[in-house]
């Protein structure tokens, strides 16, 4: 029995099988394979995209979701520890996804359920859906995910979907470019990953030094919720904002990536250019955990 | 009566029980606290800052009718690896053993990541040992966040 709870749980070949079939469910968005299961989404703290995504993706594998959206209308808020809710579910059901603002507490259900879990985000650690969803995106924009250059800007400290995403990425020859506000640099550890890998990045804090030299444009959001200290939010909130004009001179096959929500970051002149990508991406989220959920249950 | 050399007798000598040697001189208070030796009765025997040729300065303790168990030494292999354990019966050396850093620390040591859900569910801490610039880490298992050591 296999769960979903960092990326680093998937091999190469793995990934790669992930989104071969994920390109199939784009061809073909309704596979009721999965008729007659029941999946668990345990969302213990809100999030609208991804547990839209998954509970479509569900759906249109033809099995059933039960779960809850706010753990307050549930026993978690009289004091039910997870061990106990996961023992619990994990009678009634043939998977489970699974969010929760503590690191780490996805890695703990899939060691206390007795069926797959997949991890849709454990507070600033994980989010292993949405790093394939962003690999998957590379490769349908760029043809192949080899040899990839990309500049990942904004919050780089903080955000997940940066370091997973890198993690990933260096099973395929990536470079990468860094542009991040002092306050926001990519963490120490990831940087010795990558010299480990022999793996060549650059830092920056300028956006405009590397927007010419990149095919992957990945910008962040600042995440308010992951700051303790509320000055150092106020400081950087608004470090990054891409505009249409800034585009001149891009290269051709140029894609923007963002894990969304978006606030300031990118102004919405962009949104009609070619090189926009992003609405596409959280579409391309719904394939790819089709192709988790059928692939952890054995049906791909 | 056992014959006791000079240089053993710099910190004298036990009958029974476990001679933790080669503790880095600066260690020796926190090794104390790690085994829970401030809160026994046994006589114990310490002594700081005493020569040695591995360490420049070495630390020694010696404890009477105190037997540690490997969850106990793994705590201290966390200071001090390369410290010798020595049990001792009727004044002899009856084993002697370096410790060695674990690969794997369970139950043991907090983890330093506020939001990590060890510090927030019942769930014993989960590490794996790393070394890194001559730094000891603890890896969480569970936050995959790492936890240096003091």
């Amino acid at each position: 029995m296999k769960s979903l709870i960092s990326i680093g749980d998937f091999s190469k070949e793995e990934i790669l099988h992930i989104l071969e079939v994920a390109k199939e469910f784009e061809k073909n968005r309704v596979q009721k394979i999965l008729e007659g299961k029941v999946i668990a989404s345990l969302f213990f703290e809100p999030s609208t995209r991804t547990r839209l995504s998954f509970e479509t993706a569900v759906n249109r594998l033809g099995a059933k979701v039960i779960g809850f959206s706010d753990a307050s209308n549930t026993s978690v808020s009289k004091g039910e520890t997870l061990k106990d809710t996961i023992r619990m579910v994990t009678n009634y059901v043939d998977m489970i996804i699974m969010r929760h603002p503590l690191e780490g507490s996805s890695r703990y259900a899939s060691e206390v359920a007795t069926v797959p879990v997949v991890n849709a985000g454990d507070g600033a650690n994980q989010h292993p859906s949405q790093t394939l969803l962003d690999l998957y995106s590379i490769m349908q924009t760029q043809g192949h995910l080899d040899g990839i250059t990309i500049n990942m800007v904004g919050d780089l400290k903080y955000g997940r979907t940066t370091h997973s995403l890198l993690q990933a990425m260096s099973h395929f020859n990536a470079k990468f470019i860094f542009t991040a506000p002092e306050e926001l640099r990519m963490p120490q550890e990831y940087k010795d990953f990558l010299d480990s890998k022999g793996i060549e990045y650059i830092e920056t804090t300028s956006l405009d030094d590397h927007l010419r030299d990149c095919d992957i444009l990945y910008m962040t959001r600042v995440q308010q919720e992951r700051f303790t200290d509320p000055m150092e939010y106020e400081k950087v909130k608004d470090c990054y904002r891409l505009e249409a004009s800034m585009l001149d001179g891009v290269r051709d096959n140029m894609k923007i990536l963002h894990p969304l929500p978006r606030v300031n970051e990118i102004d919405q002149d962009v949104d009609d250019t070619k090189y926009a990508y992003y609405f596409k991406q959280a579409e391309n989220g719904l394939y790819v955990r089709m192709a988790i959920i059928s692939y952890l249950l054995g049906y791909r | 009566m056992v014959n006791i050399s000079d240089k053993e007798l710099t910190v004298s000598a036990i009958k029974n029980g476990t001679v933790l040697d080669h503790i880095p001189a600066d260690k020796v208070y926190r090794a104390l606290e790690l085994l829970g030796l401030t809160e026994i009765d046994n006589q114990i025997t310490i002594g700081i800052n005493l020569r040695s040729k591995g360490l420049g300065s070495k630390g020694i303790i010696k404890i009477a009718d105190k037997f540690f168990d490997q969850d106990a030494l793994n705590r201290l292999a966390l200071i001090a690896p390369q410290c010798t354990v020595n049990i001792i019966r009727d004044y002899k050396v009856a084993e002697k053993h370096k410790i060695g850093m674990p690969e794997e620390i369970i139950g043991m040591e907090k983890c330093m990541n506020p939001k990590c859900v060890t510090n927030h569910q019942p769930i014993k801490t989960r590490f794996s040992v790393i070394q890194k610039d001559g730094h000891t880490g603890l890896l969480c298992h569970y936050c995959e966040k790492i936890t240096n050591l003091k």
